[in-house]
């Protein structure tokens, strides 16, 4: 724009005709890429409503003809879906309680306790996330054997209860953004530490306990690992786990029934998404820039 | 709130002088009782696999049996595990690929958005919806779209004129299948890097325009070293995570064909729970833990050549 100021008469039609170029060039890759990243989730829709065989077509239709809403139900009649669903929010809710229950007490103790050692275990913190779960995969799943918790929920659900480090993180850059004085004030009224953490901290962290309860909504009802790991009887199985189970069936290796349990798979988190975009993207550039 | 200050500077002032030790006593108590939980996960679930997965991975254990002492055996065999080789091989290659590709379509979607566009969220929304899907699902999608006869992507080729080539079904293949499918993925890291040229100062790209500095030039001299945190971040946790590629291969190719995608945390599982080897994948387990660990210390400390702080102070925290 400066150089527009400079030059007035030289200078603007081409600056407007370059602008013009440039803007059309942004917006065609835009489109382009847009249409490529949607183009298999678009596919997997239309796909679940295709008549059988369909996945054994050449050409492939991208419009079924007639919408096939059979598919679905099917599903049902195929898998113990509604089992596999119940065990996911079972297992998912369970956990996100867990991790927001832990999470935001440990944050709170680091953003506005002092005691010694605080900035050091602090980093300890920030170090467990760089250890790779493999590591303790095999010594943990041992132990919870051992424990016979082996084929229960226990061994996915307990973990969360014990202060997970990505959210200790996330919650204790906001907690850290809360005014101290708050807390100065309550003192001064008689309120305690867990007064001050359930009253003020807690209820000014409202975005931010979504933002973790979405992320690890997510990230436990898309696990995969861990169920395969720790579920053996299939009434057990979770949603990751079913929708796979599918496809050792009769039947069930055909392209609309997989792709019909693929979208009622992944319609919650999409859903999620689309509701809470604005907490999720908060999440994301937290770790992102302050990490 | 100065006043609230003052106030409890006065009332607490007399106790203060009192109890001032007890108090902070007091309040390092409750801190270390509010980190009991983390406290207790680190110890449960951390430092007590990793020390008993050291000495499972000097043992010999097959689960229905106590561990029997071998030494370093289960090293040693790594060396001679030809299987060992190959998937570590899979992976280092995995890793070189998918993860600088998807940095670089990242930050050239990033770069994208944040030119002064109309309908900039819808598109944020479209590039980041797959990072909400499941590997699962995302893998049982693909599985399809990669069909060699059936599948949209070789249907779409073959529309241009380029026969498709067998993406699952040839070893050749497979592991560039696995590349194009995490480019699906790449969203989170676009919104990384768009918050991040968000943050680069205006006035820094209108000196240099005034100093004659074309598009490029300002990319290269100003865009890439503001936001070069940001790639370093990217580049550590890319790293981290794909070298622990499981559900893609497990789901999508068994690990094959001809053991093409033979992940090497997948070859670790297969060890683990197909065949109850738990000392030899504790083993192998270290050893992954120390690649990662040598790849993330070899790229932070070439980070000082590359990466950009502004206030030197602020580096990575």
């Amino acid at each position: 724009m400066a150089t527009a100021f400079a030059h007035p008469r030289k200078r603007s039609w081409q600056h407007i005709a370059s602008e013009t170029i440039r803007q059309l060039i942004v917006y065609t890759l835009l489109l382009v890429l847009g249409i490529a990243i949607m183009l298999p989730l678009l596919w997997t829709l239309s796909s679940s409503l295709k008549p059988a065989g369909a996945g054994t077509r050449f050409p492939p239709e991208f419009i079924p003809k007639v919408f096939v809403w059979d598919n679905y139900p099917h599903v049902f009649r195929m898998i113990p879906f509604m089992t596999f669903f119940r065990n996911s929010v079972i297992v998912s809710s369970l956990a996100v309680l867990g991790e927001l229950l832990s999470a935001s007490l440990v944050a709170f103790s680091f953003a506005r306790l002092r005691f010694p050692g605080r900035n050091f275990l602090f980093l300890l913190v920030l170090a467990t996330m760089m250890i790779p779960y493999p590591v303790t995969m095999v010594p943990t799943f041992i132990m919870f054997k051992m424990l016979h918790m082996v084929g229960s929920f226990l061994p996915l659900v307990l973990p969360p209860y014990f202060g997970p480090a990505f959210s200790i993180f996330l919650l204790r850059q906001f907690f850290a953004t809360i005014n101290l004085e708050l807390d100065e004030a309550a003192k001064v009224d008689g309120a305690g530490e867990f007064l001050i953490y359930s009253r003020i901290v807690l209820p000014l962290s409202k975005p931010v306990l979504a933002t973790v309860a979405i992320f690890s909504f997510m990230a436990n009802w898309n696990d995969f690992l861990n169920p395969l790991i720790y579920l053996g009887d299939s009434n057990m199985y979770t949603l990751a786990l079913g929708v796979n189970f599918l496809r050792s069936f009769r039947g069930g290796g055909d392209l609309p029934l997989q792709m019909a349990a693929s979208v009622m798979f992944i319609a919650p988190c999409v859903l999620l998404f689309i509701i809470a975009q604005r907490s999720i993207v908060m999440g994301i550039v937290t770790t992102g820039i302050k990490g | 709130m100065a006043h609230v200050q003052a106030k409890s500077d006065r009332i607490g002032a007399a106790r203060w002088r009192l109890l001032k030790i007890t108090n902070r006593q007091r309040e390092a108590m409750v801190g270390y009782l509010f980190l009991s939980p983390w406290l207790l996960g680190f110890l449960i679930f951390l430092v007590g696999p990793m020390v008993a997965s050291i000495y499972l991975s000097l043992t010999e254990y097959k689960v229905i049996k106590a561990p029997v002492w071998i030494g370093l055996a289960n090293y040693v065999r790594m060396f001679s595990d030809e299987l060992f080789y190959h998937s570590m091989q899979v992976t280092v290659t995995y890793t070189a690929l998918s993860v600088p590709l998807g940095i670089v379509a990242a930050l050239g979607v990033a770069v994208l958005l944040n030119q002064r566009i109309v309908a900039s969220g819808l598109f944020r929304t479209i590039f980041y919806l797959p990072s909400v899907i499941s590997g699962v699902a995302v893998a049982i999608v693909f599985a399809w779209i990669f069909n060699f006869r059936f599948g949209i992507l070789n249907y779409f080729l073959s529309l241009v004129g380029i026969p498709g080539p067998n993406w699952l079904g040839h070893p050749r293949w497979t592991l560039w299948a696995f590349v194009l499918m995490s480019l699906w993925g790449i969203g989170g890291n676009v919104i990384i890097f768009l918050a991040a040229l968000q943050g680069v100062p205006v006035p820094l790209y209108e000196a240099a325009k005034i100093d004659g500095a074309g598009n490029w030039r300002r990319f290269w001299a100003i865009t890439l070293p503001m936001i070069s945190p940001a790639i370093l971040f990217v580049l550590i946790m890319g790293v981290i995570g794909t070298f622990q590629t499981f559900t893609q291969s497990y789901v999508m190719t068994g690990g094959g064909p001809a053991n093409a995608t033979l992940f090497y945390l997948f070859y670790l599982y297969k060890n683990a729970f197909n065949w109850f080897e738990m000392g030899y994948a504790s083993a192998m387990a270290w050893v992954l833990f120390l690649v990662i660990m040598v790849c993330t210390l070899l790229l932070w400390r070439s980070s000082a050549r590359w990466v950009y702080y502004e206030s030197g102070a602020e580096g990575g925290r």
